[in-house]
């Protein structure tokens, strides 16, 4: 373990700020700081893939294609019915043993079936990842499925949003561009889809919200993330350690808190003021009181 | 062992009755969808308490986030900005690690010793969390219609000579709760389907009693195979869906039956969600 400061090399002499501030700068400290990073790393991973996903879905919902649309309607609906959290402990194990098997079925020369009972027999070669690969690689492949999983979820909810905006978007529109001979895929690049983000923002900027709030379920996939390590700094540590301490895991929850607070607050910031320009003029109780403010 | 005495066994499992211990091997499709369809009581004893109790708070917190008194307004900004900026994940283990340092013994209030270790349990302690947080969330969809009901009703009950708690009661919040349906339905919805967060969130299965995910990850844990379990409680979860989709559609039909071409269907897109 690393040590940052020469006068932390004997914790059990420091006292009252040195040792907090030696407590802080700990080797897994420096780890706990840097799973922050994770969590803005799937921040900006999962929203562009997942925005990808959600166009996926709405184009398909649209398509003319009957077995398309199908698919489609069943994407976009699926995150309806069935709470998030099921998708995400189903997603990352159903697409690890749909890798191995496919891998058991092309690198393996055994004919044993891959599920014998209770268990998913698959040769070394097959497994995921290798078990002579480094640390890194195990972290990284789970990291990986942790973003597919909250790709599709998420890609879900945008597919519902961008369908709404690309049903919002006036008729006659499209109409007037078809009558002068363009293609549909002229329509949809043209019209359909810079019309369209007029109409997605306020859905858009929502979902964002709910991907920021939904980066601690991190911790349920097996990610070390801050969840993780709040709950393993924070445990009661006895003289065994070198810094012991109480239950500490509502302070380090606390600061995770602050963390979420400050992200949002930032977003809700820019939502407040979109709401408030889109509600100025309106004859209602919103808009009597910015005109009433105004005078 | 026959499916019905399965049935019989494990139906109540998730509040303690029938067999005390859970299937260890050779595990049936029977047990699976019964014990999971045994856990979802828990889903459906949160999402109802916390909604019911919630949609009362929210009402209030949404007048007072709309009250020209900074007293009331600001407390009420803040409350939901804590519960509506913040992971619901993180809510439940704040709120656990917070409980559980409550003295043990129980806290004097008056000479009276008031016990405290239930509220580390989740019927109690994951119920509170809920119910807050579900105000918060419904209180900001409360207040968002309250500012969209049309000035010309409020004219209109004016030269009615309504005032006050009649004005209120006769002409604001009916039009209130019915520009806000649509959204409390989804805010209804995702509560429900956030009351599958407790028992992965710090307070723990007493008794392995919990909820009908907590039955299908431990079937998908010790099967290792996800195909059977998840799909069962996802089954479950869309059927469940559809019966609130459908109860608030009656509350929907009912809050717009003054208007002209009414009856309209109620329009589920999520939206909210925490």
């Amino acid at each position: 373990m690393p040590i940052m400061f020469s006068q932390c090399a004997d914790p059990a002499s420091l006292q009252g700020l040195s040792w907090l501030m030696c407590y802080l700068t700990t080797g897994k400290h420096m780890l706990f700081y840097a799973s922050f990073g994770t969590v803005l790393l799937l921040l900006a991973v999962t929203a562009p893939i997942a925005l990808l996903f959600g166009f996926g879905g709405a184009m398909a919902s649209r398509s003319r294609l009957l077995p398309v649309r199908w698919f489609g309607k069943l994407y976009t609906s699926m995150v309806r019915g069935v709470p998030d959290i099921i998708f995400f402990l189903f997603v990352p194990i159903a697409l690890d043993q749909a890798f191995e098997w496919t891998r058991h079925k092309l690198l393996c020369d055994s004919d044993a079936p891959v599920r014998q009972g209770n268990d998913f027999i698959v040769c070394a070669a097959a497994k995921l990842p290798l078990s002579t690969s480094p640390e890194w690689v195990h972290q990284s492949y789970g990291f990986i499925l942790a973003v597919v999983a909250f790709a599709i979820v998420f890609g879900a909810f945008a597919a519902n949003v961008l369908y709404g905006a690309m049903q919002a978007v006036p008729r006659a529109q499209l109409e007037t561009a078809e009558a002068y001979g363009m293609s549909q895929r002229q329509v949809n690049r043209r019209i359909l889809i810079p019309q369209m983000w007029s109409y997605a923002i306020p859905g858009l900027s929502n979902l964002w919200m709910i991907l920021i709030k939904a980066t601690p379920l991190l911790f349920l996939l097996g990610i070390e993330d801050i969840v993780y390590w709040a709950r393993e700094l924070g445990g009661a540590k006895t003289s065994a350690f070198n810094y012991p301490h109480p239950d500490w895991r509502l302070y380090y929850f606390l600061g995770i808190l602050v963390f979420y607070l400050a992200m949002t607050w930032g977003s809700e910031k820019i939502l407040a003021r979109l709401t408030r320009r889109l509600s100025a003029g309106q004859a209602t109780m919103g808009g009597e009181a910015l005109r009433k403010g105004a005078a | 062992m026959s499916c019905a005495q399965t049935i019989a066994d494990y139906a109540l499992r998730s509040i303690g009755m029938g067999e005390r211990l859970l299937p260890r091997s050779d595990f049936t499709l029977c047990q699976q969808v019964t014990l999971i369809g045994s856990g979802l009581i828990w889903n459906l004893y949160f999402a109802f308490l916390a909604l019911l109790v919630g949609f009362f708070l929210a009402n209030g917190l949404a007048v007072a986030k709309a009250s020209p008194s900074r007293w009331l307004r600001k407390p009420a900004d803040w409350f939901i900005f804590l519960f509506r900026g913040s992971p619901l994940f993180i809510q439940f283990f704040l709120a656990y690690e917070a409980l559980v340092m409550l003295p043990r013994a129980g806290i004097e209030v008056f000479g009276i010793t008031v016990a405290t270790s239930w509220l580390t349990r989740a019927w109690a302690g994951a119920l509170i969390v809920l119910i807050l947080n579900t105000t918060a969330y419904s209180a900001q969809i409360f207040h968002g219609a309250l500012m969209s009901v049309p000035k010309g009703d409020i004219e209109a009950a004016d030269a009615y000579g309504l005032t006050g708690w009649h004005r209120f009661r006769r002409v604001i919040w009916p039009t209130m709760m019915r520009l806000a349906w649509p959204s409390y339905t989804n805010e209804a919805i995702f509560l429900f389907h956030a009351t599958t967060l407790v028992f992965f969130s710090g307070f723990p299965a007493f008794q392995q009693k919990g909820d009908s995910l907590y039955y299908a990850s431990y079937f998908a844990d010790k099967t290792f195979n996800p195909f059977v379990a998840y799909p069962i409680v996802a089954g479950y979860f869309i059927i469940w869906t559809l019966i609130l989709i459908g109860l608030f559609g009656i509350v929907n039909r009912r809050l717009n039956r003054h208007l002209p071409g009414a009856a309209k269907r109620l329009k589920y897109r999520p939206q909210l969600v925490r």
